[in-house]
């Protein structure tokens, strides 16, 4: 796949509220037409950054490029990005439609071609026919596509959402997942989601930069954040890890003998341990999915461990199996997807293991 | 930075842009208010004179406003007035605002309100001018208890005395007293009540123990709501409240306007509020235990 | 419920306690009597005809009208600004100008006149209306920024965010999103100034000079027992004006509630 050409170039930005140093020294850039996520812990500062791109907030020092272009002294009124609230901040003394082409009020556009522009903005969201409604009668689902569809009609660059799913229930938000990435390949513009739903950003993004405190901790597509996060913290707060003590034994090339509670000793490759790990205190980490327990008459296609259950949680198509691996002190979570016919093991019961090596990554 | 750009920076600021936003209301209030105080504060250390005022600095004024019989007695019971007219007033609105709160369906609440300050809104002047005609030795009183025969002479008692100050006076403040102790039962959770009932608590028990407390910031407020502006009410004292009903605003009306003593009115006022000032903060620290706590 | 029964007997004892002296006036300004007393003597409207006759009361009506529409005006555009500068900015010594903005709410009426009259004549300004103006927006204001300070408080301030991102001006924003959201709380504001201005008496006697006011036209006329009646007249008509102004505000506070579809959270304050 060819690299599309860059649309936001953040530049060692800095910001400070006072003596709090809200934005660290943020260096990225967001390709043009990507559905790109900030995602992270309350208060590490993505909504700052978002707010910078959109003009909200200013900068301390560094650069926000915009299409190759300093907005340094732009305005947020006359910036090429448009903003989807987390309050959606409809208009509610005005209709739906009027909410929809409030943006278009400037370009004193004739009544008919308004009225049509409005209809099909609203037709993509999916509200078509909505037009006349009083705003503040709508629900919450409804009030975020009014919020998209008045954002979309001026057909910005880069379209920034600050946390809009966070509002609505469960089914909703499932929902409203499938519409947005529905609405940015059909739109094809850039979107710039901020979350703290992990599972949301890896669902919905082509690539995801995870912060915490006001830093970057890693940037990547969601497979490699899921598959190779960086750090402990990054490694964490993706998904469910779990974690076992481990120790370096030797490092020869790019291969790493490590020796890990549980698993014994293996060979890792360099990739599998960023940042430098020696002497003690690190650990192995990896996902529930990656480990199996095997079942009468199964054999393991790589290594085995002996480990025993103590915990079985049911989920209906998954079950957790919480076993402590022989020579660990602490459970690990297995899931296992469930196969109609085969048993769910009991608590108390010894099993054997199956993992391999390459699904390991090693932490500080 | 030049200071011409750390000017244009500080400029950009929420702060500057706050102080700006407010600065005519404040520099009104300044002119209007402060200067105005700080003006009668000044006066009330300076000398009369015939006609004038003589820039002599002197606590004379002070000492005729402390000493004199008349004045005491006169700062003593437009005290005594206030407390009387607080009490009355803010025991008899908290069942009602207790009612309002916890009786009466949300719907309908914003409706009793409004029938409760409706009287509010109408002439101060005019409302007691009427407990005048009410209390009136051929008032409305006395006629009807004539005319029923419950009495054969008329009561005179009723008017031109501290009872009619008194009663015209709780009227007139009702509505104030009845309102900040309504939003402070409404601010009190529900289910903390609840919980005390589950808990086996009879509801006169969890009256006293969860809900008059948390109620008392409402009070409180009550009571200051009545008391400071009472003590220098000068209508009613004037109109209901005969030679021996004077309040202590009369009291300053005269020097000012009929005397045209400033620095002693100064003086008086000054005392007045002074004294105000120092019962209030005695009464809310005395109950500095209910106010801790998210508001 | 027992408990419920006796505290509404206590509350329409109360509420006829309020109301008593106020039912009074009409019967009284109906009477055909020149003494209020019971029994009633018959209905009659001449008080309200020889009220109209007098050249005086028409005077001090059309002094009080223009003092309470000029200072419902001047405080609550005062209001405008304090409400919004509290509501939506921080600035240093903020709880300190504002208790001093709020002050008069809580100094008897009496000290303010007294302080302001100080002043004027020792700067050598003429007692008139506008003097009385000034005294009235002092003691108005707080009024108006508590009910804008609400109106304001209500307002999402990603409303306005919203509205510059899809590219309108400050001046604009203000115009198309703020104020008609706050149209609600601007018209309490105006009546309820008005209404307090109206019938403001101690601040208009002690600067009003020789112009009277309708509550100092009234209270001069108390000293004249002929001339009671008539005054009956005059309060029927006050109050029920009052009424009317405060049902009025009442319903553009709903209205405004309803258009923007908040809570009623029961009253102005």
């Amino acid at each position: 796949m060819t690299e599309k050409p860059t649309m936001i170039a953040f530049q060692d930005v800095h910001k400070y509220y006072g003596d709090y140093h809200a934005l660290r020294g943020i260096t990225a850039t967001i390709r043009a037409g990507e559905f790109f996520s900030l995602l992270g812990p309350s208060g590490c500062g993505k909504t700052t950054l978002l707010r910078t791109i959109a003009g909200f907030e200013g900068i301390s020092s560094g650069a926000v490029m915009i299409d190759e272009r300093n907005m340094a002294g732009v305005p947020a009124n006359q910036r090429p990005t448009n903003m989807v609230f987390q309050s959606y901040a409809i208009f509610p003394h005005l209709t739906v439609g009027e909410n929809v082409g409030f943006g278009l009020r400037k370009a004193r556009l004739p009544k008919a071609e308004l009225a049509a522009k409005v209809a099909e903005a609203l037709e993509m969201v999916g509200l078509g026919g909505y037009g006349d409604r009083a705003a503040h009668a709508l629900s919450g689902g409804q009030r975020q596509r009014v919020a998209l569809a008045r954002a979309l009609i001026l057909k910005p660059k880069v379209l920034l959402l600050d946390e809009p799913l966070s509002a609505l229930d469960k089914k909703m938000r499932e929902q409203m997942q499938v519409e947005l990435i529905r609405l940015q390949r059909q739109v094809g513009i850039t979107f710039i989601l901020v979350t703290h739903d992990q599972e949301e950003a890896l669902v919905m993004s082509d690539r995801i930069a995870v912060m915490f405190e006001g830093e970057i901790a890693q940037l990547a597509d969601p497979e490699t954040l899921y598959r190779r996060p960086n750090s402990r913290k990054v490694a964490d707060f993706i998904g469910t890890m779990n974690f076992l003590p481990a120790k370096i034994l030797s490092e020869v090339g790019d291969k790493i003998e490590i020796e890990a509670q549980g698993f014994g000793q293996l060979t890792l490759e360099a990739e599998q341990a960023p940042g430098a790990v020696s002497g003690d205190g690190a650990v192995v980490g990896f996902r529930p999915e990656t480990l199996t327990i095997l079942f009468e008459g199964q054999t393991a296609t790589d290594r085995e461990s002996m480990a025993v259950i103590e915990e079985v949680v049911y989920y209906g198509d998954m079950t957790y199996y919480d076993v402590k691996l022989d020579g660990t002190e602490r459970p690990i979570r297995i899931s296992m997807r469930n196969v109609f016919g085969r048993p769910v093991l009991e608590i108390g019961d010894r099993t054997r293991v199956a993992w391999s090596p390459g699904a390991l990554v090693m932490f500080r | 930075m030049s200071a011409g750009q750390r000017w244009r920076n500080w400029r950009q600021t929420e702060a500057a842009n706050g102080l700006l936003m407010v600065s005519p209301t404040v520099i009104y209030a300044i002119l209007m208010l402060a200067a105005p105080l700080g003006t009668i504060l000044l006066y009330s250390f300076l000398t009369d004179g015939y006609l004038q005022i003589i820039r002599e600095f002197t606590i004379a004024n002070y000492v005729e406003a402390w000493t004199n019989e008349l004045y005491r007695t006169v700062m003593i019971r437009s005290l005594g007035v206030s407390m009387t007219v607080t009490l009355v007033t803010v025991l008899l609105a908290f069942p009602i605002a207790y009612f309002v709160s916890f009786h009466v369906e949300a719907s309908k609440k914003s409706m009793w309100l409004f029938l409760i300050t409706i009287p509010f809104w109408t002439s101060y002047l005019i409302r007691v001018f009427l407990w005048k005609v009410i209390l009136g030795y051929n008032g409305v009183v006395n006629s009807s208890l004539l005319g029923i025969g419950v009495i054969d002479q008329p009561l005179d008692f009723i008017l031109y005395n501290v009872n009619s100050v008194v009663i015209t006076l709780a009227h007139a403040y009702a509505p104030f007293a009845i309102l900040p102790i309504f939003v402070a039962l409404e601010k009190i959770d529900r289910s903390l009540l609840e919980a005390g009932q589950d808990l086996g608590e009879t509801k006169f028990r969890t009256f006293l123990r969860v809900t008059l407390p948390l109620a008392m910031p409402g009070v409180i407020a009550s009571v200051l709501i009545v008391f400071i502006p009472t003590i220098g009410d000068y209508v009613t004292p004037q109109l209901v409240g005969g030679p021996e009903g004077r309040m202590v605003a009369n009291l300053i009306q005269l020097q000012y306007l009929k005397l045209d003593n400033y620095p002693l009115g100064s003086a008086i006022a000054v005392s007045a509020m002074a004294i105000v000032t120092l019962v209030s903060v005695i009464f809310v620290g005395l109950n500095r235990r209910y106010l801790k706590g998210p508001k | 419920m027992m408990k419920g029964g006796w505290f509404k007997v206590y509350a329409i004892g109360y509420l006829l306690f309020l109301y008593a002296p106020i039912i009074i006036l009409p019967m009284f300004a109906f009477n055909d009597a020149t003494v209020i007393a019971f029994p009633l003597s018959g209905f009659s409207t001449r008080w309200f005809s020889a009220m109209l006759e007098e050249p005086t009361l028409r005077i001090a009506v059309k002094n009080s009208l223009f003092i309470a529409v000029t200072s419902s005006v001047l405080a609550t555009t005062l209001g405008i600004f304090a409400a919004r500068a509290s509501t939506r900015y921080r600035f240093p010594m903020k709880t300190g100008l504002m208790g001093l903005i709020m002050l008069p709410l809580v100094l008897p009426e009496i000290i303010v006149a007294v302080s302001l009259l100080v002043v004027l004549l020792g700067l050598g300004v003429n007692l008139s209306l506008w003097t009385v103006i000034l005294g009235h927006v002092l003691i108005c204001t707080p009024f108006t920024i508590a009910i804008l300070s609400s109106a304001f408080q209500s307002l999402d301030q990603s409303l306005e965010e919203a509205a510059y991102d899809l590219g309108e001006s400050a001046a604009s924003t203000f115009r198309l999103i703020i104020l008609p959201l706050v149209m609600p709380g601007i018209i309490s504001s105006l009546l309820i100034s008005f209404t307090i201005s109206l019938d403001e008496f101690i601040i208009a006697f002690f600067l009003a000079g020789t112009e009277p006011t309708l509550p100092v036209y009234i209270f001069s006329q108390f000293r004249f027992p002929a001339a009671v009646p008539v005054i009956m007249a005059l309060g029927t008509v006050l109050v029920c004006l009052s009424i009317l102004l405060l049902t009025i505000a009442e319903y553009f506070r709903r209205r405004g509630i309803a258009k923007s579809g908040g809570k009623d959270t029961g009253g102005f304050l």
